[in-house]
């Protein structure tokens, strides 16, 4: 008799169609923090700070309680919600943009204050909902609508690595920086993400991922073309893994 | 006797999940869903199917909606 091995995560909503473009990584992202929330048994007990970008539809997969934050201050209001409800669980699924750029201050300092929080950060090198603008994270060289000549130094800067700065921070209990490039790399995501979460759960301090994730449809590339980028292009930039874990110091 | 059950309806046609198939057994269908796109359909006449669940685990959209392994 045949064992079942994959099912879909019951804390996804029930006969769920994802708005996300063909190929993007988000999609295989909001089923990890969902299985992760399944495996912990955390669900009922969760709350979610949405984002702003591709990122903001999550509430519209995951069955927890949310709340939507203005653009950039997911984890300000994570931070507000912590604080009233210590007992409840509280994420944020944020996008580049929304957390290193326009929420800098806001995600920095939660880190900084070592909130009892887990930050998810979906790390796509653009601004995917509105159109593929240069971001924080952009790479060098990287062509987007407003870069065109691609991204240079001398008039746009460096792209920042968000997972190390994260890690830095004195309040950080967990800082890892994970890619969904292979089967592989999904299952070490799932494991860093379970992680982040675990930390909150014991009361350590601010647990944060970096996702590597794609974008096919503004970096006008395949699927398959988009996961060959991440490989080749990001990850020697954004090398993945874990910069920060308390657990392991102990 | 290990296979995959499809949601068609939720394929959006990036055959990330053909790569992934050891066995190579995902093949692309010339049926459409109500997207328009041509689906990925599972085609396995001589039961070479391991259950590794790698198509699932790949597939961004859940459209492998469950995988048995036996």
């Amino acid at each position: 008799m045949a064992t079942q091995v994959f099912k879909l995560p019951d804390s996804l909503k029930g006969d769920v169609k994802y708005s996300f473009c063909p190929g993007c990584d988000h999609g295989v992202a909001v089923r990890l923090v969902a299985e992760v929330l399944d495996e912990l048994g955390i669900r009922e007990n969760t709350i979610l700070a949405a984002s702003i970008g591709c990122s903001v539809t999550l509430y519209d997969f995951i069955d927890v309680d949310s709340l939507e934050a203005p653009h950039g201050r997911a984890l300000a209001e994570a931070t507000g919600i912590k604080r009233a409800k210590p007992d409840k669980i509280v994420f944020t699924y944020q996008g580049d943009g929304d957390f290193a750029s326009i929420g800098l201050a806001e995600s920095m300092h939660a880190a900084l204050r070592g909130e009892n929080l887990t930050a998810i950060c979906i790390n796509n090198t653009t601004y995917g909902m509105t159109g593929g603008q240069l971001g924080p994270t952009t790479l060098l060289g990287q062509v987007t609508t407003t870069s065109p000549t691609g991204r240079n130094v001398e008039y746009y800067g460096y792209p920042i690595k968000i997972a190390e700065h994260i890690a830095l921070c004195d309040g950080t209990a967990f800082s890892a920086r994970v890619s969904l490039d292979t089967v592989a790399n999904i299952r070490k995501a799932k494991q860093a993400i379970k992680k982040a979460f675990e930390v909150q759960i014991k009361g350590l301090g601010f647990g944060f991922v970096e996702i590597l994730s794609t974008c096919p449809t503004n970096w006008k590339m395949s699927p398959q073309k988009a996961h060959e980028r991440v490989r080749n292009e990001m990850m020697p930039v954004f090398k993945p893994g874990i910069y920060k874990d308390v657990t392991l110091q102990n | 006797m290990s296979y995959i059950v499809i949601d068609k309806e939720k394929c959006k046609a990036c055959y990330l999940c053909m790569e992934e198939c050891p066995k190579k057994l995902l093949k692309i269908s010339k049926d459409t869903n109500g997207l328009g796109n041509h689906v990925i359909e599972f085609n396995d006449p001589n039961h070479e199917c391991l259950g590794c669940a790698m198509c699932a685990t790949r597939c961004p959209d859940l459209a492998i909606t469950e995988v048995y392994r036996g």
